[in-house]
């Protein structure tokens, strides 16, 4: 893929109310282009609202800016051009098959009457072998496994060859191989293509491991924002998440979140203290 | 390619169904004499001779081909608009009627009939084209002021509700009319039934333009209405209105809708099970479902007329009761195969 002008996203002072209860209050975040913002917190914080706000599916307060430009001043296919926003369930309608569902991707860059041609094919293709889902183009969106499924939506984002990924949850549904496969290539992509990446992601660790930058989002507010080692501490996360919490620098420097058992009263990881539970 | 072979061979199967239709009724006309009437008529510069006598001329041109063309259009824009109220809705349920369109146009032909006593007859088509278009109007518009202010934020689900809500309604005050004016049902649920019998050139040139138009702007939205099957939110990143796309469409198939019950009253199944026949054969993508209902459509009512009209020649059966009789074993059997139905 040809080198690409890496887009930043900027966020300023962003408040989202909803039927009447504020779910975010004056949120700042960035992430600069080719980036990886991950977005974290527990559940109801408004992670997924703000990447909602981001890709414009709710009114907000403030601003949010894509480039240079401010998205809310965008027109709707000039935005879906820049975003691409995948969400935590994807609706797939069983009976369209992988090909014609990629090829939605491109709808941001057909005018009202105009009919998908030859350029938008060969870039549904390059999508669809890019996230190595050309082989079954021609199966039907019902008989995906739940990996096949994720790299067909991804597929579609890419088909529209956006320059930021908006990712809700992009592997709440996934086991933990085809988790890795979805962010590595996710990773991949940002490194080649320059694509900015915005993701919501409840896994600690993982979290950690492949965005470069964390928001700790709590009650709708930024309670921390920074590179992982900064945001993931024992007291930031015992406190917005009221869990137990070890964390340990893993072999790569990422911090590792493990979760941390009550036993007894006892404070800490006791070795051998449940052997041959099924796990 | 599937896309182009099932246009092709629908297409072929509507031009037979017209052929059959032309030589088939009460008075037998030669198969091979009426084609040749036909071509000699259709292309300029040629001169077919046709043993048909100047009666069996008129019969053709007078009395069956306009009736065979009325069909076709009436079968072909119900069909169409029925494929896109499914994809506007995402609901394989609903079809040409169900925003509150046939209850209306029932509503508008009873009134014409119950309170314009002589001058009923010819004020139908307009009260049943009015009423028809009033009440898919009224449901829109309840429709998408209700959803402003619920959880469903102006989705389809509001507006379908509202169109079962409107559809209710107007029906109720028809019974209420029917019931204090009982002279006039027999009148009305003829009506109600459907039929071709009254087909005229008159009535096809009256109701083309808008069945053209309005099929015109059905066709153009197919891969709108793909876009639209990945839901409203999904749809709006990718660029596209679905409010927008959704009122574009849905006046459009109320339109077409209301051309045809103009001319034939209320016939059922074509508009909810046509755009299945044509997922079966094609795919589901709207590019292809569009052109195939309006083709498959037209060729099914010109065949259901000819039944109607045949069976119990010289009398009619009402053409409703055939496409439901003909219709439902047919869809069962299409149905049959089908590991999922979706729009």
């Amino acid at each position: 893929m040809a080198a690409a002008p890496v887009t930043d996203v900027r966020v300023a002072d962003v408040s989202v109310t909803l039927d009447r209860v504020p779910v975010l209050d004056a949120v700042s975040c960035a992430v600069s282009g080719g980036g990886w913002l991950a977005l974290i917190g527990p559940n109801g914080a408004g992670k997924t609202t703000l990447i909602r706000a981001m890709a414009g599916l709710v009114p907000y307060a403030g601003t949010v800016s894509v480039g240079a430009a401010e998205a809310r001043a965008m027109r709707p296919r000039e935005r879906a051009r820049l975003l691409a926003y995948v969400p935590q369930e994807p609706v797939l309608p069983p009976d369209l098959t992988v090909g014609q569902y990629v090829l939605l991707g491109r709808t941001p860059h057909l005018g009202y009457l105009a009919a998908p041609g030859g350029h938008d094919r060969r870039r549904a293709l390059a999508a669809m072998e890019r996230v190595d889902v050309a082989r079954f183009a021609a199966r039907r969106l019902a008989r995906l496994s739940g990996g096949e499924r994720q790299r067909v939506v991804i597929a579609r984002a890419l088909a529209g060859d956006p320059r930021v990924l908006l990712l809700d949850e992009p592997t709440s549904m996934l086991d933990v191989g085809h988790e890795q496969q979805v962010l590595e290539l996710v990773d991949v992509l940002r490194r080649e293509a320059g694509l900015t990446v915005v993701s919501t992601l409840h896994d600690l660790t993982v979290a950690g491991q492949y965005a470069d930058q964390l928001v700790l989002l709590d009650d709708g507010r930024v309670v921390a924002s920074g590179s992982p080692a900064a945001v993931l501490t024992e007291p930031l996360i015992e406190s917005v998440y009221a869990a137990r919490v070890r964390v340990m620098p893993g072999d790569d420097g990422h911090p590792v979140v493990a979760p941390v058992r009550h036993q007894g009263g006892a404070a800490g990881i006791l070795p051998g203290a449940s052997p041959g539970l099924p796990g | 390619m599937r896309k182009l072979t099932a246009l092709g061979v629908a297409a072929a199967i509507l031009v037979v169904a017209a052929l059959v239709a032309a030589f088939v009724g009460a008075a037998d006309l030669n198969p091979l004499d009426t084609a040749a009437a036909l071509l000699d008529r259709a292309l300029p510069f040629l001169h077919l001779p046709s043993g048909l006598s100047p009666l069996d001329r008129a019969v053709l041109f007078q009395i069956r081909l306009p009736r065979v063309v009325l069909g076709a259009i009436v079968g072909g824009v119900l069909a169409l608009a029925g494929a896109g109220y499914q994809g506007v809705f995402r609901n394989p349920l609903v079809d040409s009627g169900t925003l509150g369109a046939s209850a209306g146009a029932g509503l508008g032909a009873t009134l014409a009939i119950v309170y314009l006593g002589g001058a009923g007859p010819q004020a139908v088509p307009v009260a049943a084209f009015a009423g028809s278009l009033t009440g898919v109007a009224v449901a829109y518009l309840t429709g998408t002021a209700a959803g402003r202010h619920t959880v469903l934020g102006g989705g389809v689900a509001t507006l379908l509700l509202a169109g079962i809500a409107v559809g209710s309604f107007l029906t109720a005050v028809q019974t209420f009319l029917l019931q204090r004016s009982a002279s006039d049902i027999q009148a009305v649920y003829s009506w109600l039934l459907g039929s071709l019998s009254a087909a005229s050139w008159q009535q096809v040139t009256t109701i083309l333009p808008y069945a053209a138009v309005s099929s015109a702007v059905i066709l153009l939205h197919g891969r709108h209405l793909d876009v639209l099957s990945v839901g409203d939110e999904e749809a709006r990143t990718l660029g596209l209105r679905p409010g927008m796309v959704r009122l574009i469409v849905v006046a459009a198939s109320a339109l077409a809708a209301a051309s045809a019950v103009a001319v034939s009253g209320l016939i059922g199944f074509v508009g909810i099970v046509i755009p299945h026949v044509a997922r079966r054969l094609a795919g589901p993508s709207y590019t292809s479902v569009l052109p195939l209902s309006l083709l498959t459509g037209a060729a099914f009512l010109v065949l259901a007329d000819t039944l109607a009209r045949t069976v119990l020649s010289p009398a009619e059966l009402p053409i409703g009761v055939v496409t439901a009789l003909v219709g439902a074993p047919a869809f069962v059997w299409v149905l049959r195969g089908t590991s999922s139905v979706t729009t």
